[in-house]
């Protein structure tokens, strides 16, 4: 899934960058194809080029490695609101067919079912980036038919929804999961399944998602990971288990 | 002006029961030390402002010192949930949280506003998120140039603004350096601040004429901290206890457990240092 999602980024695109899976991608893509990638962290670190992943967007890390350090304020109004981020990365606990996310609560606001970390950069990142990725593991429970709230907005409900919003952006042009990789239709806006990785089944994908899931009538097997993808990205991933279990 | 005194006295001066309290420090700088001192003084019913609530609201939250939390994100960073606020949010434990949610970019904007002295902050943001409908403090605004409407929110007016910074010099001017956050509209935005710092020295030694500095007149108390800012960290000074970061999940994720460390590291040695 994180090679997957790091072969979506270019070498000229300025990316705003979350903890995780996304930090993974965007590092392993500098590592590999894309040496001169910008990386963002929210918490104001411009060009980034961190040696081991951090566990948070705030890591000094981060700065020690950074071309500048910007006021968090700087960071949202500039570089983000400005329009000056290509490419934005983003997770979340609910997807639905539109690429709507969900990471504020499972359940009623009020009474929450589960209470998750709320919007964070989200809600302006899925509206200020040119493009936006996202990546999540597949499983019915995160992929619904419908969010049980709208923290950031993908397509909303079909096409045109995000111009009425006010939006001139993309949106979410691309889903990566450990099954496969979802674009928008065209026409529809709907999420379908553009390639299967290697190994993976249409019923598997069906039965991990939520809605009836659709197929593009051309239908690619993603590319395994070549030797080099995977020996930088565990050489990455031991570097930074390592540093983080140090007190 | 910036008067330099102890942590003890800094909280017990400035800090009363049921005031609106904004501990900011973005993964950077987060005044721990204070907010403990602050759970030792056994306030009451008070009102925390933060971006990312973090494990120091986790310790407020939990020690029952808070009614309300004003926030944009409210997780243990890389590492999952925060145990505390969601059993308060929850399960209303130790006592009900009232919620007032935003996203980081509002939150950023609502600071600026404050410390500009207007009434508002306007965004290009939240758009058909549904954050608009469980928060009434955010509204429209239609541009009077274009007519474009934008998102709107209150600015942020604590009565107390807490950081933590590297160092003061003797008069209590202030240098922070590293990830700045929202720190400077912090106190700049707030009736009564309080800064903590590592050491206080004869000469700041700012490297830059652009270093960033917060002159000790727009300060109310300065205030010797060190290892205040732990298991975050100090840029310069110490590194960020990723460690201790990954094992809050266990010990906040118990009631009885979280009472007990909080007895431990916080309530039983009544000292104002820094625990990790």
């Amino acid at each position: 899934m994180t090679i997957a999602a790091s072969r979506a980024l270019r070498n000229d695109d300025v990316c705003f960058v979350g903890i995780g899976a996304p930090s993974a991608a965007c590092n392993l893509a500098r590592l590999t194809h894309a040496p001169d990638i910008v990386l963002i962290y929210e918490s104001g670190t411009l060009q980034t080029r961190p040696d081991v992943l951090p566990l948070s967007i705030g890591d000094g890390e981060l700065c020690d490695t950074a071309l500048t350090t910007v006021p968090v304020v700087e960071m949202f109004q500039y570089w983000l609101q400005g329009g000056r981020i290509s490419k934005g990365f983003l997770g979340g606990a609910q997807i639905d067919r539109f690429a709507n996310i969900n990471t504020t609560v499972i359940g009623d606001y009020a009474q929450p079912k589960v209470r998750l970390p709320g919007g964070g950069g989200a809600p302006e990142i899925a509206g200020s980036c040119g493009e936006v990725l996202i990546t999540a593991k597949h499983n019915a429970r995160t992929f619904v038919d419908t969010v049980d709230f709208i923290t950031s907005l993908g397509h909303g409900g079909g096409p045109g929804d995000r111009a009425a919003a006010g939006l001139s952006t993309a949106g979410p042009v691309l889903v990566v999961t450990d099954l496969c990789l979802l674009e928008p239709d065209p026409e529809t806006r709907e999420l379908v399944v553009t390639s299967l990785h290697e190994g993976v089944t249409r019923e598997q994908v069906a039965e991990a998602t939520g809605w009836p899931i659709r197929f593009a009538t051309r239908l690619a097997t993603t590319p395994p990971p070549t030797a080099e993808e995977l020996h930088v990205l565990r050489d990455l991933q031991e570097r930074t288990e390592r540093a983080h279990a140090r007190a | 002006m910036a008067e330099i005194v102890s942590l003890h006295d800094a909280i017990a001066e400035h800090v009363g029961d049921g005031a609106t309290v904004a501990m900011e420090g973005f993964t950077h700088l987060i005044p721990f030390a204070a907010a403990q001192e602050i759970i030792r003084q056994g306030r009451q019913a008070l009102t925390l402002i933060r971006m990312t609530p973090d494990l120091i609201y986790d310790q407020l939250i939990g020690a029952g010192c808070a009614d309300k939390l004003v926030f944009s994100w409210g997780g243990n960073p890389g590492v999952g949930s925060l145990h505390r606020l969601r059993d308060a949010v929850e399960q209303s434990w130790p006592q009900p949280l009232q919620l007032e949610e935003h996203s980081h970019a509002a939150m950023a904007a609502a600071f600026h506003a404050g410390a500009a002295g207007l009434p508002f902050a306007t965004l290009r943001g939240y758009a058909r998120s549904d954050l608009r409908r469980v928060n009434p403090n955010i509204r429209s605004v239609v541009c009077p140039f274009t007519g474009e409407e934008l998102a709107a929110v209150p600015a942020l007016r604590p009565d107390v603004g807490i950081v933590h910074a590297q160092r003061a010099d003797r008069v209590g001017n202030v240098l922070v350096e590293g990830i700045v956050g929202v720190q400077k509209e912090t106190v700049l935005a707030s009736t009564r601040s309080i800064v903590t710092v590592e050491e206080i020295v004869d000469d700041l030694a700012a490297p830059s004429p652009n270093s960033v500095i917060i002159p000790a007149w727009a300060i109310d108390a300065v205030a010797v901290a060190p290892g205040g800012a732990a298991p975050s960290y100090a840029h310069g000074y110490y590194g960020r206890d990723n460690a201790f970061y990954r094992a809050w999940d266990a010990i906040s994720r118990d009631r009885e457990e979280f009472r007990a460390w909080l007895h431990e590291h916080v309530l039983e040695p009544q000292t104002t240092g820094a625990d990790s």
